[in-house]
């Protein structure tokens, strides 16, 4: 492959092109964002209920952790849990002398380092959208008997969700960003990608309006579907 | 205090320095971008419109670790190509790392940011406007002294936000060689075979810097605030 091909070849598929390598890695990157995603909803889910709970250790815990995720760079929390995940797993494992040797696979490591990081994101979507649901509802559903489980699950979270899917959206759109930081651990996603394409061919510019055209064209269709399911969210909420 | 420790207090002070010095630097030139920028997004005209769209659509679809990939690396190799350029006595200026991190952290700021100003000020109630027109004001006027200040009240506390990720994002600029606050954590890291006291002491740091940040606009919200 020398520096001097046309840009048509060096985009083109097959073994002279690298445009199978990219998108192999935008595949990587679009499924990380989705596992990262659920995960941070997960975790999102657990932190609102904690932050709108009477236990005031679970609330402390709670605003700890968004505070934690609101003010350090996601790179460094990244890193952080990515090393600390990786080999706390690899140690607990060795003590059980189960596993001898074991390594924790890159992208299960990938998506707990995103997943925490969106985790404290998801948590104040959701704890905005279950503040607003009226305090009368749940009142009532007190009255009819239901435990404090069951009223979160049957009567506030249905309303709440409606109220929070453009944030849920927003946190989407971000989380499929925030996949180009898992490259500098060495996840080959779409930007590790790019990179091994651009350095081998020294076409930088070239390789990385690739990989931005790409994010872009991610980004954009799912702007357009979330914008449909908001529409049809809303009409429901309309016809009541 | 042990070596390591007063090593790693050195290389962090040292980071810190460019870390604050390229938060501020892209902050204002961001923030000052950004109003013109909403206007131009906001403009009658189909020429100014879209050319602002697709510069905020650009910023706002990608991740600013591709931006700083491509403007580093992708721009700064064409800027080299070019003699006039590469042998000007200019060209210390271009060659340095800092100066792409400033450029694309200032244009990534200017169009988030954009886009807060315009939803504030078109957050305004119509009436407003009216008002001011019924009162003979010229359109400059109605924008400068009724719309503008009210705009900014319902944008500071988005533009606070972004402010704060603006500070998260300079953590990027260590990819592209600037040696700031995470530049200098991953050094001692990698010297020392240390991985956690470096990362935890620099996380200590942003969130400190944060913090100020935070008190800073929560105080400029306060001043602004309407009385009670």
């Amino acid at each position: 492959m020398d520096s001097h091909s046309s840009w048509l070849i060096l985009l083109s598929f097959g073994d002279r092109g690298w445009s199978d390598s990219l998108l192999w890695g935008a595949g990587l990157s679009l499924s990380l964002s989705v596992t990262a995603y659920l995960l941070g909803l997960v975790l999102g889910l657990m932190g609102a209920a904690a932050k709108i709970s009477g236990n005031r250790i679970a609330r402390t815990i709670a605003n700890f952790y968004t505070s934690v995720i609101r003010s350090v760079p996601e790179i460094l929390i990244i890193f952080l849990v990515y090393y600390t995940a990786t080999n706390a797993v690899t140690s607990l494992l060795q003590m059980t002398g189960l596993v001898a040797d074991f390594e924790v696979n890159g992208f299960v490591a990938a998506t707990f380092s995103l997943g925490i990081v969106q985790g404290g994101y998801s948590t104040e979507v959701l704890r905005g959208a279950l503040v607003s649901v009226a305090r009368g509802q749940s009142e009532a559903g007190y009255a009819l008997g239901l435990t404090p489980r069951q009223n979160f699950r049957l009567v506030v979270l249905p309303q709440a969700i409606p109220l929070a899917l453009p944030g849920l959206g927003n946190l989407w759109l971000i989380v499929l960003k925030e996949t180009s930081l898992v490259s500098l651990v060495g996840f080959t996603d779409l930007v590790l990608a790019g990179k091994m394409a651009a350095g081998a061919t020294h076409r930088y510019f070239l390789f990385y309006s690739a990989v931005a055209v790409i994010f872009l064209v991610m980004s954009g269709v799912s702007t357009v579907l979330l914008h449909m399911l908001e529409e049809r969210y809303s009409k429901a909420w309309r016809q009541r | 205090m042990s070596d390591f420790t007063l090593y790693l207090v050195q290389q962090l002070a040292i980071g810190v320095q460019a870390t604050i010095v390229l938060f501020f630097t892209a902050a204002l030139a961001g923030n000052v971008l950004a109003l013109p920028l909403a206007l131009l997004r906001m403009s009658k005209h189909k020429w100014l419109r879209y050319p602002a769209m697709a510069f905020i659509l650009a910023f706002r679809g990608t991740p600013l670790l591709v931006q700083l990939y491509l403007v580093y690396f992708g721009v700064g190799q064409i800027l080299a190509g070019i003699p006039a350029l590469r042998y000007s006595p200019f060209w210390p200026l271009f060659r340095s790392a800092y100066g792409y991190a400033f450029f694309t952290l200032s244009l990534n700021t200017a169009a988030y940011c954009g886009e807060i100003w315009r939803g504030a000020i078109e957050s305004v109630p119509k009436g407003q406007t009216e008002a001011g027109r019924s009162l003979g004001l010229s359109r400059t006027r109605i924008f400068l002294s009724i719309l503008l200040p009210q705009a900014l009240r319902l944008a500071l506390p988005s533009i606070g936000g972004q402010n704060i990720l603006l500070l998260k994002g300079t953590a990027l600029a260590s990819t592209i060689t600037v040696f700031e606050l995470m530049g200098a954590a991953n050094m001692v890291r990698w010297q020392t075979f240390r991985v956690y006291e470096p990362l935890f002491a620099a996380a200590l740091v942003y969130f400190a810097l944060a913090w100020v940040i935070t008190a800073g606009f929560n105080f400029a919200e306060r001043r602004l605030a309407l009385p009670r």
